[in-house]
């Protein structure tokens, strides 16, 4: 059984209990413990059960790379699935529950799966299920899907909060172990800004845990030292509990800090995500112990030999009274003899090399520890706990030796370095045939914009073995990534560490050798997603022969945990199964982030109101105090209408429609888009981006003006007025004034960064309201201040002056056919400007208008509205637009286009009315339905309808559309289709539905 | 061709798995071909497949540069539906929806085709009028779909918050049979398929040059040796660039980058696809019980197939607003593919200035879904001339500005 010692634990204080739930059982751990350490303190070996056999699971490592302890941590609006046990420091009052079982962690039915283990290889979905055909649908993929996922979904928003930081610095060291703290201090010691970097709430790493010696000093001791000496630096940064999430391009790096996880509740951020970027970053991310692969190798009680040493060590938690310890390398001797310091029993080692003679192995048998060598384990007894070991010749086939009885097994098959972020972007990895493991290959690093190495590994994520080898990687690492960043490094030398003397590792892939299918079959390369010996080699025998094939075929790798324990034992199994060399079979790609990291996070404080932030006109609140029913356009909100007591929105709309027909409106078009273009080239400019001449634009006038995209298609339009010889200020659509702008720069900065044209989008600098209808002038007059009379002021002109004691510029234009003024003032005066012309009008019975009735009356007057009439398929010419097309200029922005056959044909859909033949309105966005069905036998289509509505001033409905032919084809009736299949007949008439002659708006 | 069944598993499980043949065979070119196809992803793999199957024409090879279905058949977030605006791209989506209705059976192997139901989200007054219009077409383009209101949004997905302060759902486009498929298994069941027909799959085989003489296709350069063919079919998405380079001309397509993520698994919460144009993301969940999250493409054209952060950031920051419950949630991984966009955003099946060669490629975001379709027109188009699922779709139709544009109704994302 594993319990609490009464001795060690480096980390936790045993001053303070506290308190916590796993599955309800209500259960006691100190502080400082991981909730991993602290069930293990209370002997709760089993944890969970795993994604595909639902095999009882039990603690396996003491990090990041765990795969199989995985709990439901928290409740409600704080209930996090899938959160690693082995990572989540332990706070009072924590709740967890086991997942992925049913009915409970004990006893679950999903077990069948195992017992069916044998029917159910790799794959074997893509083999059955297929027949009948309804039943993946209804059946199959319902029983699948229950019985895969592994946390609770959550049900409840989030509780907690998020924030995003940003940083800047010279050097960015991901890893606080000792390899981290000296890289950091010699990149500090030569003035580099640096910060430096740990997931865990520790410093130091692995080195204080394996009792290295540096400088003389127990590891402790040189990291307490050393990170005094970082933090006195001012240009050194130090920052714990927090990951490397992934690297990107140009020195970009996402730090990912649980800030509150371990203090849950308090007005702390949960988790803050780091966007950096650094000139340079070293990643001294260590390295991560391989499992091996025996039969049996998942039962709860086999464990990483490391993690073993980290729960005795750090957390005074012994795994198990009887630990064998198998291993083919020097490592896990300390694991053996850690335990034997610890007052527990080793009854043996099993060591697959046939010879060792290091000073390691001696201290075991010195200790006591009967060393079995050229051995390896046939099978793990047990089921929920391990119970004993079956020992067999590495070399042979699995015929057991003789059987131990133990309660854990501590496994090492090697060291493979944390190449994850050195690879994310780019960074290449070679062989290491001595330590069996891929590491970075430093000649083929991630490169920057000059082609220059940005990334440097440092430590036992460069491959480096002993501690002293780690130590002086690390501060060559710190040095170069200092020089690389402009710094000159001090000539300090490397610390030293106690020489740790090892023999070679033996890379073991297998174990036995020669085991059998059925031994195979339960040896777990993937703990998490069952992915066994036998899975590999049956996806190589069909000929999933890629890794990546072999990984999708097999799932492995695909687990949480991300392969971090599965994907080496896995690639060699492969490239065994297929006579190739490792290498030759290559990795997976390592994808950010390292370690998973919250949605929360990533999302930050951009939620609620503040996702993507309303914009408001200077008169918003007016409409809203006003009963205004809003419509979202772009990120503005716009009145829709402005409903009175007892008025449905229809019939508000309608009212002001006719109100503003017949006596006068008010509009708040301040969201009209209003781009200033000046400088000596911005007539050549505007020639090119609109289809009409401007530059001839008189000062003082105004000029309609059409936008196309390259390809020809009508893209925003628009009141163009002269300001001055150099100056014009473009109307664009509410919609489209950050679009054009940025397209204006586009070809500013790309094409014709020689122009000497300047742009800047004005839109929020001036409210802007229309005062229409035939009163509108009295109005105006009223208010005083500035001629408006047709003779001074005329339609399609300007002139800017005093209104009632605003500043103002006044546009003769009309959007509606009704006599029409629209008034810019600075923003700041909008609302004021928008009250006294209410006070104004009210003598005129004027009321405001909101966007549907602005767009009725366009529809009335058969003017085209962009996003309506066009789609990005229209060009001008089929809205009967030509008028607005410069014949004389030579080039604008579409012409090439618009002269291409298909454009050029009039034999295209074109702009008309639409009638119903009862009055009715023409239901919206249905198509002309003919006769026929074209080569793929759908309904020959030849027509649409764009905008359709109710006229209030006519009485009747009224729609415009685009008919194939539609001007040569006036009063014909056609049908139109509903999404019903039923059909609506409708008359093609002249768009121009009220005043046709526009007598009312030049007056 | 071994026949999958469950009751070949357990006949092979008595025998220990080892009875298993290659799913596909591994093959070593020969002098010549009727055809080769360049690309043994979903679209090239298709191709050979309907060659083989509607036309006789076995004498095939498929070529990959790298791993079969490593492109983006191997990456995208597997969602198919049809519910197009244009004529010519509803034919084709929706031929490739109903052919992945009956792929399982067809190739004898589980492509796990779900039609558990596509909504796209309309959160703008001009969204829903978008999408009506598009129910209006879909209605006489035989695609089943529907306009359907809030109420029935938040019926066939829970966990979705239709209230939001900035969005509110106003209703969505609804394609009941739309759903998603396994993508991996739709690569793998065609390339099986292909292999029992005789056609040679032959994998890190990468062209080199294309041959012609006197403006027709004689065959093309690989790693592995000069080729000779009759037809040359590129379907290698943005790469059909450098291949037309190497034939002599040039096509009107750019490749960007386009992010996926996924979440940590977790017990099944959402039955249906869901797409939201308006704030930017798509969301399923698979079998596996992962979230499977879509977002945006990068502005800059590369081949990296990784990508930068801030489109996942902006994503999921929408998927948080939309989902609220997925904020607690993991992101396991992110990674890139590189989707080949044209100017009209809709693909390219077409002859080409050389005569033997066709092209399809350009199907930008949107190449899942179109697999099966894409590969029957492509089959038709090269064993007879012309199909009338791909005519429109021809490269003639940039020159004479016979547009096939789905940024009307599609939005952004496909």
């Amino acid at each position: 059984m594993s319990t609490r010692l009464a001795t060690q634990g480096r980390l936790i204080n045993r001053d303070k209990r506290l308190e916590f739930t796993f599955n309800g059982k209500r259960l006691q751990g100190y502080e400082g413990d991981t909730l991993a350490a602290a069930l293990l303190a209370n002997d709760q070996m089993l944890v969970g059960r795993s994604f595909k056999y639902h095999r009882p699971r039990g603690i396996l490592a003491s990090g990041s790379e765990e795969p199989n302890a995985l709990v439901n941590l928290g409740e409600g609006a704080r209930l996090e699935p899938n959160q690693r046990a082995t990572t989540t420091e332990l706070f009072h009052g924590l709740t967890a529950t086991s997942q992925n079982h049913f009915p409970s962690l004990e006893f679950d039915i999903g077990e069948i799966n195992n017992s069916l283990a044998r029917f159910l290889p790799a794959g074997f979905y893509y083999k059955t299920f297929i027949h009948p055909r309804f039943a993946w649908k209804h059946v199959f993929e319902p029983f699948i899907r229950q019985s895969a996922g592994l946390g609770k979904a959550p049900k409840e928003a989030d509780a907690d909060r998020y924030e995003h930081f940003y940083a800047f610095v010279d050097v960015l060291v991901i890893g606080g172990g000792v390899a981290g703290l000296q890289a950091a201090r010699a990149a500090g010691e030569a003035g580099a800004r640096v910060l430096l970097i740990e997931q865990e709430p520790h410093w130091g790493g692995r080195a204080p845990v394996d009792g290295a010696v540096i400088e003389g000093k127990p590891a402790e001791d040189w990291v307490k030292d050393t990170l005094q000496a970082l933090e006195a630096m001012e240009n050194v940064t130090l920052r714990n509990r927090m990951m490397g999430a992934g690297v990107y391009d140009h020195g970009y790096a996402l730090g990912y800090e649980r800030v509150a996880d371990h203090i849950p509740g308090s007005d702390l951020p949960r988790h803050r995500l780091w966007r950096i970027r650094a000139k340079q970053i070293v990643t001294a991310t260590g390295a991560i112990e391989r499992p091996l692969s025996f039969a049996g190798n998942d039962i709860p009680g086999v464990m990483l030999a490391t993690a073993v040493r980290d729960y005795v060590v750090n957390y005074g938690v012994s795994p198990g009274d009887r630990t064998v310890v198998v291993t083919n390398n020097d490592d896990a001797y300390r694991t053996a003899l850690c335990l034997k310091r610890a007052g527990l029993d080793v009854p043996m080692i099993v060591d697959v090399r046939p010879l060792v003679t290091s000073p390691l192995a001696t201290e075991a048998l010195q200790a006591g520890i009967r060393v079995e060598t050229g051995k390896g384990i046939a099978k793990v007894k047990g089921r929920k706990r391990v119970t004993g070991v079956a020992l067999c010749l590495q070399a042979g086939e699995g015929s057991v030796i003789e059987e131990v009885k133990c309660d854990a097994v501590a496994m090492s098959g090697g060291f493979s370095p944390v190449v994850h972020l050195w690879s994310h972007c780019g960074g290449k990895l070679i062989w290491d045939e001595a330590n069996a493991h891929f590491r970075p290959d430093p000649a083929r690093a991630p490169t920057g914009a000059q082609g220059e190495a940005f990334v440097v590994t440092a430590g036992m994520a460069s491959g480096a073995m002993t501690t002293g080898e780690v130590l002086a990687d690390a501060d060559a690492a710190g040095k170069a990534a200092a020089r690389a960043a402009g710094f000159t490094p001090r000539r300090f030398a490397a610390p030293k560490a106690a020489e740790e003397p090892s023999e070679p590792m033996a890379p073991v892939w297998m174990m036995p050798q020669g085991a059998s299918y059925d031994l195979r079959m339960k040896m777990w390369l993937d703990f998490q997603n069952d992915v066994k010996v036998s899975d590999v080699q049956l996806a190589a025998r069909e000929g999933y022969e890629s890794v990546e094939h072999t990984k999708r075929y097999t799932t492995l790798g695909m687990a949480t945990d991300q392969g971090k324990l599965s994907n080496i034992n896995g690639l060699a199994v492969l490239a065994d199964a297929l006579g190739e060399d490792i290498p030759q079979v290559g990795t997976t790609t390592f994808r950010p982030p390292y370690t998973p990291i919250s949605m929360g996070a990533i999302a930050g404080e951009a939620r609620g109101e503040i996702f993507q932030p309303l914009r408001r006109t200077p008169i918003h609140g007016w409409h809203e105090a006003h009963g205004a029913h809003w419509e979202p356009v772009g990120h503005w909100r716009r009145p829709y209408a402005y409903p009175k007591a007892g008025e449905t929105v229809e019939e508000a709309v309608h009212r002001e429609v006719l109100n503003t027909r017949r006596r006068v409106g008010l509009l708040d078009a301040s969201t009209l888009g209003k781009i200033v273009v000046k400088g000596p080239d911005a007539g050549r400019f505007l020639d090119m981006l609109y289809t009409n001449m401007m530059s001839t634009l008189k000062v003082g006038r105004c000029r309609y003006g059409l936008m196309c995209n390259e390809n020809g298609f009508l893209s925003d339009d628009g009141v163009v007025a002269r300001i001055d010889e150099d100056t014009w200020l473009c109307h664009t659509t509410s919609g489209g004034a950050d679009r054009i702008h940025q397209w204006m720069e586009e070809w500013l900065q790309t094409e014709w960064w020689d122009w000497k044209v300047y742009v800047a989008n004005l839109t929020e600098q001036y409210a802007q309201i229309a005062v229409v209808g035939p009163d509108a002038r009295h109005v105006l007059e009223r208010l005083g201040g500035m001629d408006v009379s047709k003779e001074t002021l005329p339609f399609m002109g300007w002139q800017e002056g005093k209104l009632g004691g605003f500043d103002a510029r006044v546009f003769r234009i009309s959007f509606s056919g009704e006599l029409s003024y629209e008034i810019a003032v600075p923003a700041s005066q909008g609302l004021a400007f928008w009250e006294a012309l209410m006070e104004v009008g009210e003598a005129y019975g004027m009321q405001p208008y909101g966007t549907e009735a602005l767009h009725i009356m366009r529809a009335e007057k058969g003017f085209i509205m962009i996003g309506d009439e066009t789609d990005g398929t229209v060009i001008p010419q089929d809205l009967g637009l030509h008028w607005a097309i410069s014949k004389k200029k030579e080039d604008y922005l579409g012409k090439r286009a618009q002269a291409r056959s298909f454009m050029d044909n009039p034999d295209r859909w074109q702009l008309v009315g639409l009638e119903t033949l009862d009055g009715s309105v023409l239901p919206d966005g249905c198509y002309a339905i003919g006769e026929g069905t074209n080569a793929n036998g759908q309904a020959e289509m030849f027509g649409r309808v764009t905008s359709t509505y109710y006229s209030p001033t006519l009485g009747r409905g009224i729609a415009m559309g685009l008919v194939h032919n539609g001007p040569q084809r006036m009063g014909e009736v056609i049908r139109f289709g509903t999404p019903d299949k039923s059909f609506v007949e409708a008359r093609i008439v002249d768009p121009v539905f009220y005043d046709k002659e526009g007598e009312k708006q030049n007056v | 061709m071994k026949r999958y069944s469950a009751f070949a598993i357990a006949k092979e499980a008595l025998n220990n798995h080892q009875g298993w043949k290659r799913a596909w065979a591994k093959a070593q070119p020969k002098r010549k071909y009727d055809v080769i196809v360049v690309g043994a992803g979903g679209h090239g793999l298709a191709t050979a497949y309907y060659l083989g199957k509607n036309f006789g024409i076995r004498n095939v090879a498929i070529l990959e540069k790298g791993w079969l279905g490593g492109g983006n058949t191997g990456r995208n977030t597997t969602i198919i539906r049809s519910n197009y605006l244009q004529d010519p791209s509803a034919a084709i989506y929706e031929k490739a929806r109903s052919l992945y209705e009956t792929m399982s059976q067809d190739l004898n192997y589980n492509v796990m085709f779900s039609p558990r139901g596509v909504m796209m989200l309309a959160q703008t007054e001009h969204e829903v009028r978008g999408y009506k219009r598009t129910a209006a077409a879909n209605a006489f383009q035989g695609v089943e779909t529907e306009f359907i209101g809030p109420a029935r949004v938040k019926e066939l997905c829970p966990i979705m918050n239709i209230e939001g302060p900035r969005y509110p759902v106003l209703g969505a486009l609804w394609q009941p049979r739309g759903g998603t498929a396994r993508h991996d298994a739709v690569a793998w069941g065609y390339a099986r398929a292909c292999s029992a027909m005789g056609m040679d799959i032959i994998q890190k085989c990468e062209v080199t040059g294309v041959r012609s003489e006197g403006g027709r296709v004689v065959g093309v350069d690989t790693t592995k040796g000069a080729i000779d063919c009759d037809k040359l079919a590129m379907v290698v998405a943005g790469h059909c660039s450098h291949l037309a380079e190497m034939a002599g001309f040039r096509l009107p397509v750019e490749s960007v980058a386009l992010q996926a993520l996924v979440s940590e698994p977790i017990k099944p919460c959402m039955d249906v696809v869901v797409m939201a144009n308006t704030v930017h993301g798509y969301m399923s969940q698979s079998d596996k019980g992962e979230m499977v999250i879509g977002g945006g493409t990068d502005a800059f054209n590369n081949y990296t197939q990784r990508g930068s952060f801030h489109h996942i950031e902006e994503t999921v920051r929408a998927l948080v607003e939309t989902f609220p419950m997925i904020s607690r949630l993991k992101m396991l991984r992110q990674w890139g593919g590189i989707v080949d966009v044209t100017g009209d955003r809709s693909p390219i099946l077409s002859k080409t200035p050389i005569e033997g060669i066709f092209v399809n490629c350009g199907w930008g975001t949107g190449g899942f879904k179109a697999i099966p379709g894409s590969g029957w027109g492509m089959a038709e188009l090269i064993a007879k001339g012309h199909s009338p699922l791909t005519d429109e779709f021809g490269l003639n139709r940039f020159t004479e500005g016979r547009f096939i544009d789905e940024s009307v109704a599609a939005g952004v994302a496909h």
